[in-house]
């Protein structure tokens, strides 16, 4: 601060925890919903105040068929399936992008410059303009409902490459005159030095990779037709359809608290490395 | 680019890039290429035959009215989800920049909304709204306002707009922290001196020099406001009511999945390829000249 203004100061706090409260109010609601009986939150007005059900309906959610009416799996199952989604799809990407940017790096090889551009491009091909075509090719190979099929197509990443490309470009080059003079091979390199000097880096990234596949939604969409291979994510859109005609408003909140609830964990018990990946892969 | 010191040519680097390079081709080239192709050709209604059309696609949808008002709607909610989400962000960091004590529990409060999943930040915000139980129309009521999202496309707008500004505040106002933090104090005491208060120097000092921050977040808002809306959208309004809400991903979705046109969705999808390249040249040709203090 430059100048002493404490009334200026109170403003600030005050406008804060207004923003913060803004913030979070949604999210308030929703717990709220989720710790009521099923015929509490039909009555307008919707509580304000937790009520004492919470615990029931987390065991009934968790547990339970999910929702009546609607073709959904238990909640743990499609909670399940989101992590595998989530671990496979950060943990792949991590993997395929530190090969490449170590080939990339410190290989000179004919066509090098020609298979980065071809991993460039696919920063320019999101999902969701090419739908079809890849669930066509998704389709054919015979990969729907399978986890294969769920992650597989998203693990090509030109974001991770690039990091990692710069992260190696950091590197001193005397760390590899004086590997190769002990006498060690690529892959050792790659193994004893590299990786253990970009681990922050690969932390960093895993954080956020892991939130973008737990988030997917239009990739699931398409592949998971079997009520067994959904994600929690996209149960919600389920839900919400059956909530047309018979509305079970604490099981749902409850569905949706339980989707939030690892993601947000990871932002704020990693917070630093949070803020490191998303900073960085930005760039 | 290459280390100046590397390692010799072999099989190795081949193998070493072979599974990005196999992924892209199969799931990237080979799926784009084929938009690309399908959307040169018009199929009949039960997949019989096609028939090669060059351009014909793309003329009917420039010509189509309710593609162009599609086109205009999407603008309209990306400009409305990046100037609400943008401006709440710049607010808020503007004051925590200030505050010495807490700034960073307010970031730890305020970043967590990032993790949410567009789709499931579609769900609250539908339950606040909802007509017949949601808080805000049971307010809305009191004030004489009837609140029916599933009947009035201006409401369900407003909806899909506020839910989506919502998930992006955390990441508008990470950034904008992070900007404000790393001027110099020099700067704003050097202001302060010549006598100018805090808003005076949020405008003339702070705002300027923060400038590449907002170019940059206006493209990041821009391409989450035309993709990543998609699961909001879907869970939400359907984009109804009569279509006010599609937006252009939805509509190819729409087409493509339940209306199985395929030449018009690829052509879309292509149209789309397009605007999205556009968009990363932008943020790349930026980014070289982000400034850094």
């Amino acid at each position: 601060m430059v100048e002493k203004r404490p009334g200026f100061t109170i403003v600030a706090h005050i406008v804060l925890i207004f923003g913060v409260a803004l913030v979070a109010l949604p999210v308030w609601i929703t717990f709220v919903g989720a710790s009521h009986d099923g015929a509490r939150m039909l009555q307008a007005p919707i509580p304000m105040w937790p009520g004492d059900q919470f615990f029931e309906n987390l065991r009934q959610t968790f547990f339970g068929r999910g929702l009546d009416g609607s073709r959904t799996a238990p909640v743990w199952m499609m909670m399940f399936n989101s992590l595998v989604m989530a671990m496979m799809i950060a943990v792949g990407k991590i993997a395929i992008s530190l090969l490449s940017a170590f080939a990339i790096v410190y290989f000179k090889f004919p066509f090098r410059m020609g298979f980065f551009w071809l991993i460039f491009i696919t920063l320019m091909l999101p999902v969701e303009v090419r739908i079809l075509p890849t669930f066509e090719v998704v389709a054919d190979l015979g990969m729907l409902n399978s986890y294969w099929g769920l992650t597989v197509p998203l693990i090509a990443s030109a974001t991770a490459t690039f990091m990692f490309r710069q992260v190696f470009l950091t590197i001193p080059d005397e760390m590899l005159e004086s590997a190769r003079i002990d006498g060690a091979g690529p892959m050792r390199f790659f193994w004893d030095i590299l990786l253990p000097l970009s681990r922050t880096n690969i932390a960093a990234l895993f954080v956020i990779l892991f939130i973008y596949g737990w988030n997917q939604y239009l990739w699931p969409l398409l592949i998971t037709t079997d009520p067994d291979m959904m994600t929690i994510v996209v149960s919600i859109k389920q839900m919400l359809e059956a909530s047309e005609q018979t509305p079970q408003w604490n099981i749902i909140m409850m569905t949706a608290l339980l989707a939030m609830v690892p993601p947000i964990f990871v932002v704020i018990a990693m917070q630093k490395l949070f803020v490191k990946g998303l900073t960085e892969t930005d760039k | 680019m290459l280390k100046r010191v590397h390692f010799p040519a072999s099989l190795l680097p081949y193998l070493l890039v072979a599974p990005q390079v196999f992924i892209t081709l199969v799931f990237f080239i080979w799926p784009a290429s084929q938009a690309v192709y399908q959307s040169l050709l018009v199929q009949d209604a039960f997949g019989l035959s096609t028939e090669f059309v060059w351009f014909e696609n793309f003329e009917y949808l420039w010509g189509n009215q309710q593609y162009r008002d599609t086109f205009g709607r999407t603008i309209f909610f990306s400009v409305a989800v990046a100037f609400l989400s943008m401006s709440f962000a710049l607010i808020l960091a503007g004051f925590a920049d200030r505050v010495i004590r807490g700034s960073t529990v307010y970031r730890t409060l305020l970043i967590w909304p990032y993790a949410v999943a567009p789709v499931l930040a579609g769900a609250l915000w539908l339950f606040m709204f909802n007509p017949t139980l949601g808080i805000i129309p049971f307010i809305l009521d009191a004030f004489g306002r009837d609140w029916n999202h599933y009947l009035n496309g201006g409401e369900a707008m407003f909806l899909v707009i506020i839910a989506a500004a919502w998930k992006q505040v955390a990441y508008n106002f990470l950034f904008y922290l992070a900007a404000m933090q790393s001027i110099p104090r020099s700067i704003i005491e050097a202001a302060a001196i010549d006598g100018a208060g805090p808003v005076r120097r949020f405008v003339t000092v702070i705002f300027p020099l923060i400038s590449p921050t907002t170019f940059f977040l206006l493209v990041v808002n821009a391409v989450y406001a035309f993709f990543e809306t998609f699961g909001i959208i879907h869970a939400v309004t359907q984009g109804g009511p009569a279509n006010a809400t599609t937006t252009l991903v939805y509509k190819v979705y729409n087409d493509g999945f339940i209306g199985l046109d395929l030449g018009g969705s690829a052509a879309q999808s292509v149209i789309l390829m397009i605007l999205v390249i556009a968009m990363t040249v932008v943020q790349f040709r930026f980014i070289e000249k982000r400034v850094q203090y």
